[in-house]
């Protein structure tokens, strides 16, 4: 039986501080793959050989390869990946482990992370906002809450891959993971509410009339978006809208 | 203002704050929130930073970043949205409307040089498959530096130019304008509160009970207001 490589506090913290980056070669062609690659490379070095080692090499090639995942999540392949390498798994097994990673990575996070974590903040600083917290408040609330959820997935990611191994996706079974989103969804609902009028009213200033035919033109507006929901974006609307505003406003 | 020592700073925080959407660390120091503020802050006035940085935070909670989609890039837009505003400490009747009009297009821009960016990486990445597929540590993290640096250089380049190009542009219209100041504030939030609620009601109609929520938080809100 072979002995088990430990990883230690300064091969994790440099493959945290890299997981920061793992986007930074983000491209159409391998994704996420060459990020992989960079942040598992610090665990590599403790493979027999050593740094540049023929299963050093072998093992970063095989990492930097087209790979998909949500970028915090990441953070869980790249520990299961690292372990799997130092343990000495077959290559055809970590290539299809690898693979088989790619599609939960990428659903949990988009659905915890972008579809309800960072939502449910940026109403968590509107709702701070609308409620006439100071600048620094404001700042906050929104960094602090969303920096304590999203520095705290990329730990704990990195750590149950590393403890996990292959063996990793029963921890993806958590509650958190689960029901999470769907918890944040409620949340992000009740503090919407709230926030939105809040903020409405902050930024257009006193005067109640005004106000309430605002609050009416956004009732409907809000409700026209959600109807068109998937067929037309919003945003890009707006730039239309708010540029014939500035052409009516300096035209007449 | 277009002179270099004030371009500059808000040159080198847009080159961050773009990194930041999607290269090095994604701490979402680049929402709209953020980084309106922060350039405002520059410019020696967070508060009028924060109005339009909530603004704008408003539109982007529509463009959530998932994988491979194109989304705007806000960390660099909202650096010149927040810049253009507290430009005018006097309370120029447009000049929010201005301001945000401006994030929004540099947004929309910022998102396609992303793309570009990406289209770039891919090559650089594609002439340097060998030695990726040798193992060269060296290769594959110069390709992680490259791509860095060219999104902190993309965003820099964006955030100068569009300042270049939209301080005079909002001298110029701001000059014109003649819509009464508490109108043009209404207008631009109750677009940016419109494209919110829609954006709200697509994050949670799927979780249970969110309708009655929703409801109950802008019954609350509304009473918050009436009783102030």
């Amino acid at each position: 039986m072979t002995t088990r490589i430990e990883i230690g506090a300064r091969t994790r913290l440099a493959m945290f501080v890299r997981l920061l980056a793992i986007q930074g070669a983000w491209n159409y062609e391998t994704l996420l793959g060459n990020g992989i690659g960079f942040c598992v490379e610090p665990a590599l070095r403790l493979l027999p050989g050593g740094e540049e080692g023929p299963a050093y090499r072998a093992a970063l090639a095989r990492q930097s390869q087209y790979f998909n995942a949500h970028p915090y999540m990441a953070a869980v392949a790249v520990g299961a990946l690292a372990r799997a390498e130092l343990d000495g798994e077959p290559p055809a097994r970590i290539d299809r482990f690898r693979t088989a990673l790619c599609g939960p990575l990428g659903s949990v996070g988009d659905r915890l992370v972008w579809a309800a974590w960072l939502p449910a903040c940026s109403l968590a600083a509107l709702a701070a906002f609308g409620f006439g917290v100071g600048t620094v408040g404001v700042m906050v609330v929104f960094l602090g809450i969303y920096n304590a959820g999203h520095l705290a997935l990329r730990a704990w990611g990195l750590s149950a891959g590393l403890d996990h191994g292959m063996r990793v996706a029963s921890a993806l079974g958590g509650p958190v993971l689960r029901r999470g989103p769907s918890h944040l969804a409620q949340a992000s609902a009740l503090i919407g509410g709230i926030a939105l009028p809040l903020a409405l009213d902050q930024v257009i200033g006193p005067g109640r009339a005004l106000f309430g035919i605002v609050l009416g033109a956004v009732a409907l507006g809000g409700l026209v978006l959600a109807r068109l929901h998937g067929r037309a974006e919003g945003w890009k609307i707006a730039v239309g809208l708010l540029g014939l505003f500035v052409l009516y406003s300096v035209a007449r | 203002m277009t002179d270099f020592a004030q371009l500059l700073p808000l040159a080198i925080l847009g080159a961050v704050l773009g990194l930041d959407v999607v290269s090095f660390p994604q701490a979402m120091i680049s929402r709209p929130l953020v980084a309106a503020t922060a350039a405002a802050t520059l410019l020696g006035d967070p508060g009028r930073g924060l109005l339009v940085g909530a603004t704008l935070e408003m539109f982007a909670l529509e463009t959530l970043p998932f994988g491979a989609s194109r989304y705007p890039e806000w960390g660099s837009a909202a650096v010149v949205s927040g810049g253009l505003f507290a430009m005018h400490g006097d309370g120029s009747p447009g000049a929010l409307t201005v301001a945000v009009l401006a994030g929004l297009g540099c947004a929309w821009i910022g998102g396609w040089s992303m793309v570009q960016l990406r289209k770039l990486n891919a090559r650089f990445a594609r002439q340097r498959h060998e030695a990726v597929a040798s193992g060269s540590k060296r290769v594959v993290e110069g390709l992680q530096v490259f791509g860095l640096t060219a999104d902190l250089v993309r965003g820099g380049a964006l955030t100068a130019i569009m300042l270049s190009v939209f301080v005079p542009a909002q001298t110029w219209v701001l000059n014109t304008w003649a819509t009464d100041p508490r109108v043009s504030r209404a207008v631009v939030v109750g677009v940016a509160a419109s494209v919110a609620a829609g954006a709200v009601w697509k994050v949670v109609h799927a979780a249970p009970g969110a309708r009655w929520l929703l409801l109950g938080g802008l019954g609350v809100g509304l009473a918050l207001l009436a009783i102030q």
